[in-house]
């Protein structure tokens, strides 16, 4: 087998709890997002636009959705001879076998499927991130450091920093200091929870910190402390673009509405980085003698006979007569009967809105959640605050 | 479940009145209803009617095909054993070229020889644009016994382009057949689908061309409707010929009706084509569409009304798009006009440029060109 350079381990098992409905039979990676996309395309295509062939999804919660999706990776062009996708849930061993405990854990119980392809370097990557990112230049950066980890990393406004790892480096990059979600950030450094590690001092770590009764197995709070702690050569490689954890219902439809800006900072539309998806096969969409639609993304399949305005259709959506669907995001497969009103809300995959239903409100903060294959009858208010 | 049929899709000598859109690529990658080609809907109604292995009989100009089909994996058509067959034109000489469409099949015999399982064969063109279910048409075809199995469509009102006329009896078998400049008094159009058994389509290929006759259609079943029994089954539902640019230009507008969108794409299966991984459309603020077909990874500031706008086409501010198609990567500059036009793919229209045809004779602009 041609020897693998870099190979991709992508944890895939993530519940996404705090996305609710929308995640009830459904892993996070496998939410959609961008009007045709799952969060997990976006990792994906970036490790083959960065010539990472070799990708192992590690799945747990919830996989059958996310299974049937990936396939074998012929969407990303990931179905390859010698590598390619491989999907790794938990398995089985003669002296038993155990779910993925944390991150750490997870790689851990994988090293035998990394050790077949016999790397130098091991990216870590988590599939619950919208970003477009070459980690063939992290892997330079790496390189040239001669490092043992690095860890990408984005500015973020310091009054956000508590809810990220936070990084203090001194002036080489070099990485000083580590603390998850502190109190008191030193740094406004945010780990985008992207590592490439030099593999054969991943392994070390990974099997010294499975010995560790004590330890939660988790990359954030242990592997990197530790490594920290043994004055091992950790790195930080600054990334500028977009990034964006969509892992509460706010942030999926913020993430969603950033698209609509009249120059993104998400671009889809960028030929030599497409976001490749598995395409559900629909026509082109159409759209009505009396329908208007503007500052609008729209996908394939749909059918808009009423008022779309600053929202995000998925495929198959259909948008009856007379309605508005305005600042909201449709899920494929949606129906929006006539006569409705859509505001300041997520539709779920497959859900119907009925003839006249009005879901959420100009006024309201909060957004409205239509789970997904919910049926909400003719008239129904649901989340509608009266302007006062 | 699988068909015990082969299907072929013979593009030898189609009849091709489309001017510069076939001016470089075969009638079968006509682009149509803003993300297909036109062979995309006869290969979708054989993999959705359970047919396992196709052979596309390629002849001119196909790089675009083989540049669309590749391996047929789109139409879940890249299997083992089974699958996709694109058989280019097997030739000693140049002048084979001209000879008719049965000399390449007696030159393609073995793949027929070797597809043991398959007792029948359908044979099809890439211009009928339908969502057709062979499954119902070789069950007509045993029930019935009949010989030579012929899908129709009944009505001249939806027929523009090219067609073969049909006489059929009261038993529904057919009586009579003539190509498209004929004077039969019929309103049965062929749709050039052929359903037959193996041994008979070869021992056709055998006989006809022993007595010196080289045309599937017009020899081994024309001259043959007295010898054979060949029975017209009737395929209820829309039908666009589409081979000349009137009908192209026709058939592409009906798309508009949600009714005829929602029977060609859903019907009998979705529609299959290669995939391109445009994103979804934007709507820009200032976009005005109505009544129109839009493909993924446009970007629109204009007004768009009545088109049909395939993948990646670009409409400026201030632009105005009306009644015409524009194919894959097309750009409409600023305040830019259309009126009844077909414009190929990436073809620029320069802003403040105003092109407009007649509503039944649309202007066409080739692949490319900057106007």
């Amino acid at each position: 087998m041609r020897r693998n350079e870099c190979i991709a381990m992508l944890l895939a098992g993530g519940e996404g709890r705090r996305l609710g409905v929308l995640t009830k039979d459904l892993a996070k990676p496998a939410v959609h997002f961008g009007g045709k996309y799952r969060i997990i395309d976006f990792t994906l295509s970036n490790c083959v636009h960065s010539g990472i062939e070799t990708v192992g999804v590690l799945t747990q919660y919830q996989p059958l959705v996310l299974n049937q999706y990936l396939g074998i990776g012929s969407s990303w062009g990931l179905d390859r001879r010698d590598g390619g996708m491989h999907v790794l849930p938990p398995f089985v061993r003669s002296k038993g076998g155990t779910w993925y405990k944390g991150t750490a854990n997870a790689i851990y119980q994988n090293i035998g499927f990394i050790e077949r392809y016999d790397p130098e370097y091991v990216l870590i990557i988590s599939g619950d991130h919208i970003y477009k990112m070459d980690y063939g230049l992290m892997l330079e950066a790496h390189k040239r450091n001669r490092a043992d980890a690095t860890i990408a990393v984005i500015t973020v406004p310091w009054a956000d920093a508590s809810r990220f790892g936070i990084l203090s480096v001194d002036g080489d990059g070099r990485i000083t200091e580590f603390a998850e979600k502190p109190k008191k950030p030193a740094s406004n450094l945010a780990s985008m929870g992207v590592y490439i590690f030099t593999w054969p001092v991943l392994r070390e770590a990974l099997i010294k910190d499975e010995a560790e009764k004590t330890s939660s197995n988790d990359f954030g709070k242990d592997i990197i402390p530790t490594m920290l702690r043994e004055q091992a050569r950790l790195f930080t490689y600054r990334f500028g673009g977009y990034w964006k954890d969509v892992g509460t219902v706010e942030s999926l439809w913020e993430a969603n509405m950033d698209l609509l800006a009249d120059e993104p900072d998400l671009q889809l539309d960028d030929r030599s980085w497409r976001i490749f998806s598995v395409n559900p096969n629909r026509p082109a969409q159409y759209v009505a003698p009396h329908a208007k639609v503007c500052s609008s993304l729209i996908n394939e399949g749909c059918l808009v006979a009423g008022h779309v305005n600053r929202s995000v259709l998925f495929h198959g959506v259909t948008v009856g007569e007379g309605s508005l669907v305005e600042d909201s995001v449709v899920m494929p497969g949606a129906t929006i009967g006539a006569g409705a009103r859509v505001i300041r809300a997520i539709v779920g995959e497959n859900a119907v809105v009925g003839d006249g239903c009005k879901v959420g409100s100009v006024d309201s903060v909060e957004i409205a959640v239509v789970g997904s294959g919910e049926n909400l009858r003719d008239e129904t208010k649901l989340q509608e605050v009266e302007p006062v | 479940m699988n068909l015990p049929m082969l299907g072929v899709i013979n593009l030898i000598h189609e009849a091709d009145e489309m001017g510069g859109l076939t001016a470089n690529r075969c009638l079968a990658t006509v682009p149509f209803g803003g993300r297909y080609r036109l062979i995309d809907f006869t290969l979708s109604s054989m993999v959705n009617s359970g047919i396992p292995k196709v052979a596309v009989f390629a002849h001119t100009k196909f790089r675009s095909l083989m540049d669309h089909i590749g391996s047929g994996k789109h139409w879940d058509l890249h299997r083992k054993g089974n699958g996709l067959f694109v058989l280019p034109p097997s030739m000693e000489d140049q002048t084979d070229f001209g000879k008719g469409d049965l000399y390449h099949f007696y030159r393609h015999r073995d793949y027929f020889a070797r597809s043991s399982p398959f007792e029948y064969v359908v044979v099809a063109r890439s211009h009928m644009v339908s969502n057709v279910d062979f499954a119902k048409v070789l069950e007509d075809h045993r029930q019935r016994g009949s010989d030579i199995t012929v899908v129709c469509h009944r009505g001249l009102e939806g027929v523009t382009g090219l067609a073969r006329k049909a006489k059929v009896n009261d038993a529904g078998r057919i009586t009579e057949m003539q190509d498209h400049y004929g004077r039969l008094a019929s309103d049965i159009v062929s749709m050039e689908m052929y359903v037959l058994s193996k041994e008979l389509l070869l021992d056709l290929v055998e006989s006809s061309l022993a007595r010196g006759q080289d045309h599937f259609v017009r020899h081994a079943v024309m001259s043959n409707l007295d010898r054979l029994n060949v029975g017209a089954y009737l395929h209820e539902g829309w039908l666009g010929i589409v081979n000349n640019i009137p009908a192209y230009y026709r058939h592409s507008m009906e798309l508009l009706k949600p009714d005829i969108w929602h029977e060609l794409f859903f019907r009998n299966g979705p529609v299959y084509t290669k995939v391109k991984d445009e994103p979804p459309t934007r709507y820009r603020s200032s976009a005005d569409v109505t009544h129109s077909l839009i493909a993924n990874g446009c970007d629109i500031e204009g007004t768009v009304e009545g088109s049909i706008l395939f993948r990646g086409v670009k409409v400026g501010k201030g632009a105005v798009v009306r009644n015409s198609i524009v194919m894959q990567n097309g750009v409409v500059g600023e305040n830019g006009s259309l009126e009844n036009c077909i414009l190929d793919k990436e073809v620029e229209i320069r802003p403040l440029q105003q092109l407009r045809g007649a509503s039944d004779l649309p202007f066409l602009a080739v692949k490319r060109k900057v106007i």
